[in-house]
């Protein structure tokens, strides 16, 4: 499913943010990536979705060979994975049944087709009620909802997850955690880095641990492991 | 297929509505630029017939000495048709001359003429090349012969005003071209901005999947709109005045009783052209800031 073999990054401006990493994570799991800041775990997340290319090393994600895909095919790989963030990326101006159109109207489905799907993915995570209200007018964790709803719409084999809950209070990100939960249980692969250590030492998962671009801890259902 | 298409256009159309003042000026850029272009190009087309129509009817006179005899006209006409590339040649009298002198004089002033005792016209001769381009060549050799007086091109004036519309439009040429990389540039920058304006979009697009035309189109659309309204103002503006100018002159240019191209003619013309470089300008300068800044 995702598979890296010794891969290393280096940025132009000379940050060694990965230095030989490798792993292999199954369909249908629910990993953690966890370690300090600018260990390299943003890295190792956006190489998945081909944000950054290795500098060296090969990676497959959903078939893809990451290092050989073509430009014009970084869409086809995007299309099976779905992404979230901290900050949510929702467009202000748009409401959520229209964030989320907006990730179907980019890969051309039709109106009808698209209607149909906002409201499946939307009620999905709970917010029927709320589709035609602005970002604006909803709490952090009801916004953060449409963006797992919109990382949804594709029917993605895969959602990658950076610090989804790192702008929500406690409550907020167990709703958030249980909705991830419910979309792992559907056979949906999970890969979310994280700083929240209750969250990870509770839902007990996967841990895969980041310190200086290098993996220094792999578990199944590891715990958090480091001291605020 | 159509609604994505539809889409693209909306998209571009807002594009240039959110961005009001920044198209508001590039399109300035384009008409100003598409108006003098214009102005050039009407005054090519007018050049163009004119120069034509001159070089057909193209002839000059040679004068012989006054006392020649009308045989002597003969002779050097006959000589003057041996030469090679000569048309033909016409011999105008000493006394055809003074009439065709009297009817231009008109009747007051020509009866100043009859105060000659003796007719003190030379006889002329009209020479008209083959080709139009040797006419200095066959003039100069006219003026060899023994008993030619003087020769002269009767379309010496309109050759020089020729040469002034040739330098004008080369001159306009140049500020086209300069201006039209102006436009370009602006037009880019236009654009540049919306595509800094939309990141966050863009941005979003990248991640769930849009390919890279998908992203592209609203911008060229953006810039082809601009180049497009660019373009209407200043074909509207010329043809319309070009139209109310040719009606008035009776489509004749005044100065020099030269036909004017017609206007409808001209006014498709200008109209193809003008619409084609604003829309390849606008297209142009979308197709570049896209290609810098977007960038997947």
């Amino acid at each position: 499913m995702i598979e890296m073999q010794d891969v290393w990054k280096e940025y132009p401006n000379g940050t060694q943010a990965l230095n030989g990493i490798s792993v292999q994570i199954q369909k249908g799991e629910f990993v953690y990536v966890v370690g300090p800041s600018g260990a390299g775990k943003s890295t190792f997340i956006k190489l998945m979705y081909r944000e950054v290319r290795p500098t060296r090393g090969h990676i497959f994600v959903n078939g893809f060979n990451i290092e050989r895909l073509k430009d014009h095919k970084i869409p086809l790989l995007r299309r099976s994975i779905g992404v979230v963030f901290q900050d949510f990326k929702l467009l202000p101006k748009l409401t959520a049944a229209e964030n989320v159109a907006f990730a179907l109207e980019v890969i051309g489905l039709s109106h009808k087709q698209i209607r149909k799907r906002v409201r499946e993915v939307l009620s999905q995570v709970g917010l029927e009620d709320k589709m035609d209200m602005l970002p604006s007018q909803l709490s952090g964790g009801e916004q953060q909802r449409v963006a797992v709803a919109r990382s949804l719409a594709n029917n993605p084999t895969v959602i990658i997850a950076d610090e989804p809950t790192g702008n929500l209070d406690p409550d907020t990100s167990w709703g958030i955690m249980r909705l991830f939960q419910h979309i792992n249980d559907r056979g949906t692969t999970i890969v979310m880095a994280t700083h929240n250590r209750e969250i990870v030492n509770s839902m007990r998962r996967r841990v895969i641990a980041i310190e200086n671009g290098v993996i220094v801890r792999d578990e199944e259902k590891g715990y958090y492991g480091y001291d605020e | 297929m159509m609604s994505r298409i539809f889409r693209h256009l909306r998209e571009g159309i807002k594009n240039v509505i959110r961005n009001g003042w920044m198209s508001f000026a590039s399109m300035s850029a384009v008409i100003v630029t598409l108006a003098v272009l214009g102005f050039s190009l009407i005054l090519t087309f007018n050049v163009a017939q004119m120069s034509t129509d001159v070089t057909s009817q193209l002839e000059f006179s040679a004068f012989l000495n006054v006392n020649a005899t009308q045989q002597t006209g003969s002779a050097i006409a006959a000589q003057i048709k041996a030469l090679p590339g000569v048309e033909s040649v016409q011999v105008i009298s000493k006394n055809e001359g003074l009439a065709q002198m009297k009817k231009e004089l008109g009747s007051e002033m020509g009866d100043v003429l009859n105060a000659f005792k003796q007719n003190p016209l030379p006889i002329q001769l009209v020479v008209k090349p083959a080709d139009p381009h040797q006419i200095d060549r066959i003039a100069r050799q006219v003026e060899e012969i023994q008993g030619v007086a003087t020769v002269r091109d009767p379309h010496q004036l309109a050759a020089a005003i020729f040469r002034t519309l040739a330098i004008v439009r080369d001159v306009g040429v140049v500020f086209v071209v300069a201006l039209l990389i102006t436009s370009m540039f602006l037009i880019s920058n236009t654009i540049r901005i919306t595509i800094f304006s939309r990141r966050r979009e863009i941005e979003i697009m990248k991640l769930v999947g849009a390919t890279n035309w998908f992203i592209r189109w609203p911008f060229i659309v953006e810039g082809m709109l601009i180049g497009l309204v660019g373009a209407v103002v200043p074909v509207l503006v010329l043809v319309y005045g070009y139209r109310s100018l040719y009606i008035r002159a009776k489509g004749v240019f005044s100065g020099l009783s030269f036909p004017l191209v017609q206007a409808g003619d001209l006014g498709v013309k200008l109209a193809v052209i003008l619409l084609a470089i604003g829309l390849f300008i606008g297209l142009w300068g979308g197709v570049m800031s896209v290609r810098r800044f977007l960038r997947v």
